[in-house]
């Protein structure tokens, strides 16, 4: 292999690999729940994406046959990183949080999660 | 030297799914142990891709594809359990 590959290639793993373990250790080391949200959706999705160019490289420096097909996950992982914490806070909010912990909701008065029917939760 | 690149990338993800685990087993909030569940998943597919380079094959690909897609409909499942109740009204 072209000695230009591996050092893109070791370059990606070492990069995926530090993001990864600063993503998981953030949520062991940072103090409140939404900022605990921040390090794994967003250090550790960085890490995945690392392996996954890694992966590409190296199958594009191996041949014969090419593909991008590891960009499918890593199209799915950003697309849907955003979506789990969105309801990872909702459960947050709902379970620990009450209408006066939360901070002021500016000109709406009060926040759109909390803001429901009581006729909407029972179903 | 791509081998020692894997063997450290290999090392960070299996102590980031062990302090995963910790979390999952000892956090104190419901909200945590989703995320660390979530995360464990990512962490999961990232090991399997990483797998896949050090044994030279591509043959990992469709099990990590399937892995990610379980990991989201299963975190989404679980935080809608605890929101609402049930998970399809």
């Amino acid at each position: 292999m072209d000695l230009f590959f591996e050092l893109l290639i070791t370059g990606f793993l070492i990069m995926a690999g530090v993001f990864g373990l600063v993503g998981s250790f953030g949520l062991l080391k940072l103090n409140d729940a939404m900022s605990r949200l921040h390090a794994p959706t967003k250090a550790t999705t960085l890490g995945v994406g690392g392996v996954l160019l890694a992966s590409m490289t190296f199958a594009f420096a191996k041949g014969p046959h090419w593909s991008v097909h590891e960009l499918m996950i890593t199209l799915f992982l950003l697309l849907t990183a955003p979506i789990t914490a969105n309801f990872i806070a909702k459960v947050h909010i709902h379970q620990k949080e009450t209408r006066d912990s939360l901070p002021a909701a500016g000109e709406d008065g009060v926040w759109a999660t909390q803001n429901l029917d009581v006729s909407d939760n029972e179903s | 030297m791509i081998t020692y690149a894997a063997i450290f990338a290999f090392g960070c993800f299996s102590l980031a799914v062990l302090m995963n685990l910790w979390k999952v087993l000892f956090a104190d909030e419901i909200a945590d142990r989703i995320l660390a569940l979530d995360t464990m998943f990512i962490n999961a597919i990232a090991l399997m891709v990483l797998y896949g380079i050090a044994l030279g094959t591509g043959i990992y690909f469709e099990a990590s594809m399937i892995i990610a897609m379980l990991g989201f409909v299963s975190t989404v499942a679980y935080a809608r359990f605890i929101l609402r109740g049930n998970i399809i009204e």
